[in-house]
């Protein structure tokens, strides 16, 4: 099916995951991304998977462990306080070094917060989010072809790495209806040595854990895990640019501000400002190359955020403060208006005159 | 020279860690036994628990997973949802399963997940040094209850088999203990028992193996063995609370 369909950004994901060989999916009900698990109960039965509706989100992530460990793609899906409860499941994932897909279809916070659109699990996605050393690969999607795309992608990240890998949707990305393609993915096939599969009493026994008692040799598997990370962040960050190349102030914002953000920008040209948009792609990796070579032509950056101001401090590193970043944003399940951001370049453009 | 006792091949050459007179090494045993006696070891993935057997998986000679505390059953899901020709187990103490695992344990016997749980019931913590257990015994003292398990403030032990055998979903559920010949000897039964309704795909089968903690308990290994005759056991009988092919019309 290679044709256009209009389909839920959630939908366009259930599907996508499927056509990257995902057989198992495991999840709780949360909104607002339950359309991605109707999908999988739907269709999952019909093409051989198997979908399990867990008896928890913490359940769930370990029995996505146990998929993974047998060296199978599988997924999870849930929304902010249930990623919460999974993170634990994550953190084991990475120690294990385990592939796996995740998704947040994110929501408003803290606590049981609301069912409204957010970003506000930036940091708790880029920077791991459970204990210990270690990162998971994060893609935010703009649009439902992207919400599609990347999962594909996420699949073939994890198993290539050896990590989870994450799409960091909003409930406004898993809700919206967008025409999309797909039916064209060649997803990578990576061999799974390590796997569970029994032994066949053909090889010493293969065992999947986290623990090591012995602390240089638990630092020796952060170090090798950091060093493939390095390798990820030179070849894996991904983001668009928009109308950058005269720019003297740097929209910034990823997901559903970037498409408020696009509509600012042009706004903001047609009224004669200078303005473009670094879209990112990846969340971790972050793109740092673009907005450290941005900061040295462009006057200002704005983050537009659905959160108190996350993205915002990884811009502030990426340019090393070399120019001011203001944050423009909506939170608690707002989400800023084109109108918003335009007031904010020209309040920012005014002020560099 | 006629062998009469060796030590079965599903389990590897490391030495155990376990405290002198601690009956995991007897469970181990029994349970490699029962790998051995169904040659299913090269088909068998283990799943290792949060506690004392928190290393198994460098003792059993098959694939083995570690799993996060509590949360075996849910992974010994994914695997054998994974790999249905596979044959899954997990091995788990009374904090991992009766406490902190308490949901995924009775979740995965309302499926009738197609696994085998061993349960080693010691009725303490052992790995980090002797607290409370969900089955420390009324009035047992612990480094949590130093003046003795008061159930007016923390409540009663759990008692897993009765609780579980209430349900629909399970197939199998058996207490049986290691103190003494006689009991080892039905334990291993039991044990075997446990991974043959798995081959046969009958589906969730537990053994509640009472275990001995001479260390946490304070007692010599001899007497830690007479102890569970006079305290474990009355309060937790030993026998088969489910079997769904001695049922009637089954």
């Amino acid at each position: 099916m290679a044709d256009k369909v209009l389909m839920k950004g959630n939908e366009a994901l259930a599907e996508a995951a499927i056509q990257a060989g995902c057989r198992h999916y495991f999840g709780y009900p949360i909104t607002p991304q339950t359309e991605v698990a109707a999908y999988m109960a739907k269709r999952m039965p019909k093409i051989g998977g198997c979908f399990l509706q867990a008896e928890s989100e913490i359940a769930a992530i370990n029995m996505v462990y146990g998929v993974a460990s047998a060296g199978k793609r599988v997924m999870t899906s849930s929304s902010s306080p249930g990623i919460s409860l999974k993170e634990e499941g994550i953190s084991y994932l990475a120690g294990a070094d385990l592939p796996a897909f995740i998704v947040n279809v994110q929501r408003g916070g803290p606590g049981l917060g609301g069912i409204q659109p957010s970003q506000s699990d930036y940091f708790q996605s880029t920077r791991g989010g459970g204990h210990g050393d270690y990162h998971i690969i994060v893609l935010a999607p703009s649009s439902v072809q992207e919400m599609a795309d990347l999962t594909v992608k996420g699949f073939d990240l994890a198993d290539e790495y050896r990590m989870p890998a994450m799409v960091l949707a909003d409930g406004t990305m898993g809700q919206m209806m967008e025409p999309v393609t797909m039916g064209n993915y060649q997803p990578k096939t990576v061999e799974k040595p390590w796997a569970v599969t029994g032994t066949k009493m053909q090889r010493p026994h293969n065992i999947v854990n986290s623990l090591y008692l012995n602390p240089e040799e638990l630092e020796r598997t952060n170090f090798e895990r950091y060093a493939r990370y390095a390798v990820i962040e030179q070849k894996e960050a991904m983001y668009e640019s928009f109308l950058m190349e005269d720019a003297d102030i740097c929209v910034t914002a990823f997901g559903i501000a970037a498409r408020v953000s696009r509509n600012a920008v042009l706004a903001a040209r047609a009224e004669g400002f200078k303005v473009g948009l670094l879209r990112p792609i990846t969340l971790w990796p972050f793109p740092k190359a673009p907005f450290a070579e941005a900061a040295d032509r462009v006057s200002a950056f704005i983050s537009v955020e659905l959160s108190m101001g996350q993205m915002i401090e990884d811009v502030e590193l990426a340019t090393r403060c070399k120019r001011p970043v203001y944050l423009c944003n909506r939170t608690g399940g707002m989400i800023p208006s084109p109108e918003q951001v335009l007031a904010k370049i020209k309040e920012i453009a005014g002020g560099l005159k | 020279m006629k062998t009469v006792f060796q030590k079965p091949k599903a389990l590897t050459d490391a030495p155990l860690h376990y405290c002198p007179g601690c009956t995991h090494g007897i469970i181990h045993r029994l349970v490699a036994e029962a790998i051995d006696a169904l040659g299913i070891e090269g088909n068998t993935v283990g799943v290792a628990p949060v506690g004392c057997a928190v290393m198994a998986y460098d003792y059993f000679s098959c694939d083995m997973v570690e799993a996060a505390h509590g949360r075996a059953p849910a992974v010994a899901t994914g695997l054998k949802r994974a790999m249905p020709e596979n044959i899954i187990f997990t091995y788990q103490g009374d904090g991992d399963l009766a406490s902190i695992g308490m949901a995924e344990t009775v979740h995965a016997a309302t499926r009738n997940e197609n696994i085998t749980v061993i349960f080693v019931n010691n009725a303490i913590y052992g790995m980090t040094g002797g607290q409370m257990a969900p089955t420390s015994l009324p009035g047992q003292v612990t480094q949590t209850s130093p003046y003795g398990r008061d159930v007016k403030h923390c409540g009663y032990p759990v008692k897993i088999c009765e609780m579980l055998s209430q349900l629909e979903g399970p197939e199998y559920l058996a207490r049986v203990a290691v103190n003494n010949v006689k009991n080892v000897l039905a334990a291993k039964k039991a044990i075997q028992k446990a991974f043959e309704n798995q081959i046969a795909g009958k589906g969730f089968s537990l053994v509640e193996v009472i275990s001995a903690c001479p260390t946490n308990w304070g007692m010599t290994p001899q007497k830690a063995l007479e102890w569970i005759d006079e305290k474990m056991i009355p309060y937790y009988p030993l026998g088969v609370y489910k079997d769904r092919s001695k049922e009637a019309g089954v």
